[in-house]
């Protein structure tokens, strides 16, 4: 009976030379120089962070300055002595934008490359794509989506939003200060997938509370090239014209907008995502001067600045004006791809408050995730401070609206973090680990 | 807005669709008229003229139009060059067999669009239009670009119609595409012909993606949907048809801009489908089609 229980030494083929081999090779692995940084950690070996990046597809400049981002917070993370005294290494694969790969693209990581967690993805599609892939793999998978999606609790316990506000309570945080400001009849044009959703969804109620409404809504697919056909739909009486649009044509659609109208336009309210990673003093633009955007992080240095700020934009190699030191042209994602290291830091955080040692730890990680409350604003969240919700996964920040003035954006109105909080529509705790 | 300024700014936006898709649909259709090589690759000729329109005019410094011309000329000469590099490596070595060149077509396709990937990047670049002047109708603003697109495209047309019906070279290519053994026996160079004819194909794909880049930039996946578009106007027209394409490329550049505007362009591209349906099953040989023999 007791049989089974029972071990013996002997028949596990560790000899005394063996044990004195290895023994031997951890000494030296320990004086080895550049060893001496994790020396504390029980284990050495690097944690894995499997990065889905939409390195092609419509996605592609987002996924550019997300990995310059993500290396960014790596190297400052590694330089100051890793997660719980281990290195972390990121492995980038390449989701093309697309839903079906994204899947793909974490059950490689699970499966092949056994990374830790799976992190970085932006686009909404991709991860409401991929969500039930790492939830069959049990895989921590933290997105820099900006989609309510996670939010929602219609997703699952595995996936974490901690590093950037969800759409749902940008607008809410918002929309006081577009009826104040802009106007009271608006007209939304949104892209035609679940990001845009949101703003569909979520825009309406919240500017009815405010006493304005939304008179027209027009969905444009992403991949649309051409969008002076859109705009007579555009309602004459309209007063603010409320766009975000996503994809590879962005800067035509805004170019566009300004062909159909000059000066002579409605109030303009973008979410920066329409010129994400486009020079807004492109030719044909001039038409934007006087008109409002939000931004998750500035992309122009603002005079006020924290420390912090001044750090993380100097880390990630971004010049004043937001554009890549030395190449003007090379505009950043700014207002999203801050998401990306303090997302990093969220997850060393709950990694060092759970005791990670390694993928069997992973339902640790989610709970000491979930336990987070707060993120001070700081050097390991930049954009500002945050509160965290870990029954819906989701953190809330502060939103920037920016006019543009003089071929800059110059933040005009930060909201409050409690402008954006909403009643949680779910739970995901009471989910099985 | 009212339903005449409405319709006007349909079916500007559609002559705008139609011109480019014209210029690219005749390509195709030659290609097939003459050698019968259905050739997918078509997009992504069209995909590497915008790149190439890029290229040449970044790297021009000076006024935009410059660049512009610069990229007018040379962006289609480097693609048909290409385009005669594939024909001669490709295309003569599968002796032009349909299934084959299918096949070989579909593969040139990916090639070159990852070639342009790597290459080029995933990014969408914009190209600076050569002049910018924004003409000011009462009741909305249109981009003289767009006008003088249209205006550019017909000329090409109108060129490339002259060359083929009233040249010796366009007779040469009738010729052929009429009836090839025939004319190798009256000792016109076949060979040489389907080479011409292909980088020529190429060529018009190339020169349509310079005179949209400034609309709409320049990206390594732009080739798909005006391939996408340029086979419903050549099955529609008749393949080998010229007269048709033409016919065709307005029908349906028109009807997508009014659709578009009034409906949904969604809508327009199930009608234009619909319309490839039954064309298929009431006229395979396309509305100016003529019956194989």
């Amino acid at each position: 009976m007791h049989k089974s229980k029972t071990f013996d030494l002997s028949k596990t083929g560790l000899t005394r030379r063996t044990a004195l081999k290895g023994l031997a090779a951890g000494a030296g692995l320990a004086v080895a120089p550049g060893f001496v940084r994790y020396s504390q950690a029980q284990s050495s070996a690097p944690i894995k962070i499997g990065f889905q990046s939409h390195r092609t597809g419509i996605g592609a400049a987002y996924g550019r300055w997300y990995e310059k981002t993500t290396a960014a917070a790596i190297k400052a993370i590694n330089d100051a002595g890793g997660i719980n005294g281990r290195p972390v290494e990121v492995i980038i694969e390449d989701d093309g934008t697309d839903p079906g790969r994204g899947a793909e693209v974490v059950g490689k990581f699970a499966t092949q490359h056994k990374t830790d967690i799976v992190f970085g993805t932006l686009f909404s599609h991709v991860v409401i794509g991929s969500a039930p892939a790492a939830g069959e793999a049990k895989m921590p998978y933290f997105v820099v989506s900006e989609g309510h999606h996670v939010a929602s609790t219609k997703l699952n316990r595995y996936v974490f939003q901690p590093g950037i506000t969800d759409v749902k309570s940008q607008i809410q945080a918002m929309a006081p200060w577009i009826a104040a400001n802009a106007g009271k009849k608006v007209t939304q044009i949104f892209p035609d997938f679940a990001f845009g959703y949101d703003h569909r969804d979520y825009l309406p109620p919240a500017l009815k509370a405010q006493g304005a409404e939304v008179i027209a809504q027009i969905a444009i697919p992403p991949t649309e090239s051409s969008f002076t056909k859109y705009f007579p739909q555009i309602p004459a009486e309209t007063e603010v014209i409320y766009h975000v649009m996503v994809g590879p044509a962005v800067l035509t659609f805004v170019k566009e907008l300004g062909e159909f109208y000059g000066s002579n336009r409605p109030q303009l309210f973008g979410f920066i995502d329409s010129l994400e990673a486009t020079d807004i003093n492109s030719p044909g633009l001039e038409f934007l001067d006087g008109s409002h955007f939000w931004e998750g992080s500035p992309r122009y240095a603002q005079p006020d600045d924290s420390a912090a700020q001044k750090a993380y934009r100097a880390a990630v190699g971004i010049d004043d004006n937001g554009a890549a030191v030395g190449d003007p042209k090379d505009v950043s994602t700014a207002a999203h791809m801050f998401g990306c290291w303090e997302t990093l830091y969220v997850v060393k955080k709950a990694m060092e408050d759970a005791g990670y040692k390694g993928p069997e730890d992973r339902a640790k990680l989610v709970e000491a995730t979930e336990a987070l409350t707060e993120f001070a604003e700081g050097h390991e969240h930049p954009q500002g401070p945050k509160t965290f919700n870990g029954k819906i996964h989701q953190c809330f920040g502060i939103q920037n609206i920016s006019k543009v003035e003089g071929g800059k954006l110059k933040v005009v109105h930060k909201t409050k973090i409690e402008d954006g909080l909403y009643e949680p529509e779910g739970d995901y705790t009471t989910q099985a680990l | 807005m009212h339903f005449g300024p409405h319709l006007l700014l349909a079916a500007l936006e559609g002559l705008v669709t139609s011109a480019v898709l014209a210029l690219m649909a005749l390509g195709l259709s030659l290609v097939f008229g003459v050698m019968r090589v259905v050739n997918v690759a078509h997009g992504e000729f069209f995909m590497l003229g915008a790149v190439l329109a890029w290229a040449i005019s970044t790297a021009i410094s000076g006024h935009p139009a410059l660049g512009f011309l610069a990229a007018l000329v040379l962006a289609p000469l480097i693609v048909g060059a290409v385009a005669l590099f594939a024909e001669r490596l490709v295309l003569r070595r599968l002796n032009y067999n349909p299934e084959a060149t299918i096949v070989a077509t579909i593969g040139m396709l990916y090639i070159i669009q990852q070639l342009a990937l790597t290459f080029y990047g995933p990014e969408a670049r914009p190209v600076e239009p050569p002049f910018s002047y924004r003409i000011l109708l009462p009741w909305f603003g249109y981009s003289g670009y767009k006008l003088s697109v249209i205006a550019a495209s017909a000329l090409l047309l109108a060129a490339t119609w002259f060359v083929l019906t009233r040249t010796k070279i366009g007779l040469i290519m009738r010729a052929t595409q009429y009836d090839s053994e025939t004319a190798q026996a009256f000792g016109i160079p076949v060979d040489r012909v389907y080479a011409g004819v292909f980088a020529l194909g190429a060529m018009l794909a190339a020169v349509a993606a310079v005179l949209i880049v400034p609309i709409s930039q320049a990206h390594y996946l732009m080739g798909q949907d005006p391939l996408l578009l340029s086979f419903i106007v050549v099955i529609i027209g008749g393949l080998g048809s010229l007269r048709g394409t033409l016919v065709a490329a307005v029908l349906i550049g028109l009807s997508d801009g009014i659709i578009s505007v009034f409906f949904s362009p969604t809508l327009a591209k199930i009608i234009a489908t619909l319309l490839v349906a039954m064309v298929l099953v009431f006229r395979p040989q396309g509305l100016f089609g003529t019956a194989s023999r």
